[in-house]
């Protein structure tokens, strides 16, 4: 993918935090986690379906601003259809992005559109919050 | 009367003159209903414990502990002159959720069954709502809810459609965290006395900002925190009337705060306030809150609750023409403007004003009254100060004009 404007990745977060296509609750078919920040409003659900290794689909719901609205709902775009180590890949790829340590960008595609989150200290918990939580429940599943 | 120059007051505040910075931009600090600066005089203060006074209290035979005794009744003086107390009726904690706890624990716990009832409202901080649902689940006691009116107001009407003799405690906040609003505790006491319930007061956000005479009020109780008043963090205060203070339990025992006991379990604890401090006390933080005391008596409190008015004031001018603000408590009149812009998620337009150097919380503040009277899930709480300037207020229009842009914040 090319190297992302500022412009881009601004219209990235705003598509998704406008509408966010992954952000419904499923049937009870779905493992989910509940996760919820101390510092911030973030209260939100992700939800994940997993068959024989591979992550049939990924959403999730509850009350969350912009960047966890937008970060998370890429998220569940990326790991659709693969299978869960490619998944916890990206998740690790992700959060070296936001913690400013050298990561494979390739892999990222729209989550890319982070990138500047350090800039906001306070907000890493937001960028996060969704993949900590899809990582908890890969994590879970194997053991 | 002396002019309140907010410029000169400024000067004794080293997070000013040290030019603090956040994000680049001077520091615009609107966070004060959470915690607010200290002055030079009362750091110094509480370095005099550490450089020069360095002892512990009611210990010794020598000078120097001695020295410290006399600290400690001096900020315990100075604290009781501030909100017109006696000297030992006023008990030194870590802060107010620990004086709330005191009361529950110490006067709830022991006196209350589960024929009894505590009222509280949904405005209520998280402080004064959990420490009386443990005092419930202890006892069988029950918390019910005084309703507020439409606007989110207490008032002694609602409180009469629900006391009865079954109420013991009213636990009321005097000004709220998330409106502002002032309760009339005056009269709100008087009807909590006539059904012979106590009254326990959290000053948490009034105390810092309005002048507060427990003896004119005739409260129970009343807890605050000193790092909300320009003093220390780690110490506050529970005032209770001598007689209250005397019949309820302590919550922490140990050293310091009985007089003798024996291994047949005979024990004899201390008169207030002594037999509520358990352990070596923060004498740093005592010494520090008398001196902010001292400093906010030297300014007058109607000075300060008349500046922070008058910011108010300015501020609702300023915006009454952006229609992009939604201000919930217009009809307040203390320093805290709870609001949102337009189709903006609370915590993202704090994030921007962030960016902008300005310090103001975004939050829930308390889940419950969002919900049933703003009909948000959350809020933007902006709280001044006696340090507050119109500067700083020209400078929040001016940003909060462009509040839309969130995205900003990471993109510049």
């Amino acid at each position: 993918m090319p190297t992302l404007t500022n412009e881009m990745m601004r219209e990235i977060i705003l598509e998704h935090y406008s509408h966010p296509q992954n952000k419904m609750t499923p049937s009870n078919e779905y493992e989910s986690v509940h996760m919820s920040s101390d510092n911030c409003i973030d209260d939100i659900n992700v939800y994940v379906k997993i068959n024989d290794n591979v992550i049939e689909d990924c959403l999730w719901d509850g009350v969350a601003c912009a960047i966890s609205t937008a970060s998370t709902d890429i998220m569940c775009d990326l790991v659709k259809g693969l299978d869960k180590d490619k998944a916890l890949y990206i998740i690790e790829n992700y959060l070296k992005m936001i913690h400013e340590e050298p990561y494979d960008e390739s892999c990222l595609s729209e989550a890319n559109a982070f990138q500047n989150t350090s800039k906001q200290a306070a907000r890493i918990r937001c960028a996060t919050i969704g993949f900590n939580g899809l990582k908890e429940l890969i994590d879970n599943e194997k053991k | 009367m002396i002019m309140y120059d907010v410029y000169k007051l400024r000067q004794e505040f080293p997070m000013f003159t040290n030019k603090i910075k956040m994000q680049g931009h001077p520091l615009v600090f609107l966070d004060n209903a959470s915690t607010t600066f200290k002055p030079q005089c009362v750091i110094d203060k509480m370095n005099e414990y550490y450089l020069y006074k360095t002892s512990n209290s009611h210990r010794g035979d020598y000078d120097l502990c001695y020295g410290m005794d006399q600290e400690v009744s001096k900020a315990r003086r100075l604290v009781a002159k501030f909100i017109n107390a006696e000297e030992n009726e006023i008990v030194f904690t870590s802060g107010a959720s620990m004086s709330i706890n005191l009361i529950a624990y110490g006067y709830g716990l022991k006196f209350l069954t589960k024929n009894d009832e505590i009222l509280i409202t949904e405005a209520e901080h998280a402080s004064n709502v959990l420490p009386w649902y443990r005092i419930s689940e202890l006892t069988g006691c029950k918390i019910n809810f005084i309703p507020l009116d439409e606007q989110g107001h207490l008032t002694c009407e609602n409180l009469r459609k629900v006391i009865s003799i079954k109420t013991k405690i009213v636990a009321v906040a005097h000004v709220g965290n998330v409106l502002g609003y002032v309760a009339p505790i005056k009269e709100l006491a008087k009807i909590a006395h006539e059904y012979g319930a106590i009254i326990a007061v959290d000053g948490a956000q009034s105390v810092p900002h309005i002048k507060t005479d427990v003896k004119d009020l005739d409260i129970d109780f009343l807890s605050f925190s000193g790092h909300k008043m320009c003093g220390p963090t780690g110490i506050g205060v529970l005032y209770g009337k001598y007689h209250t203070l005397d019949i309820m339990d302590p919550f922490l025992t140990g050293g310091g705060m009985n007089s003798k006991f024996d291994m047949c379990g005979n024990i004899k604890y201390l008169n207030p306030p002594s037999k509520f401090e358990a352990g070596t006390e923060n004498l740093s933080g005592i010494m520090g809150l008398g001196k902010a005391c001292e400093f906010l008596m030297s300014i007058g409190m109607e000075n300060i609750q008349k500046h922070e008015e008058s910011l108010r004031k300015y501020f609702l001018d300023k915006i009454s023409d952006l229609d992009n603000i939604i201000v919930y408590n217009k009809d307040a009149s203390t320093g805290i403007i709870t609001f949102n812009i337009k189709g903006v998620f609370a915590q993202d337009e704090a994030t921007y004003l962030n960016s902008k150097g300005i310090a103001m919380r975004s939050g829930q503040h308390c889940a419950k009254i969002l919900i049933d009277f703003l009909h948000e899930v959350a809020t933007v709480r902006m709280s001044t100060y006696l340090y507050t300037t119109k500067e700083e207020i020209d400078y929040v229009v001016k940003i909060l004009k462009n509040g839309g842009d969130i995205l900003d914040a990471y993109f510049n």
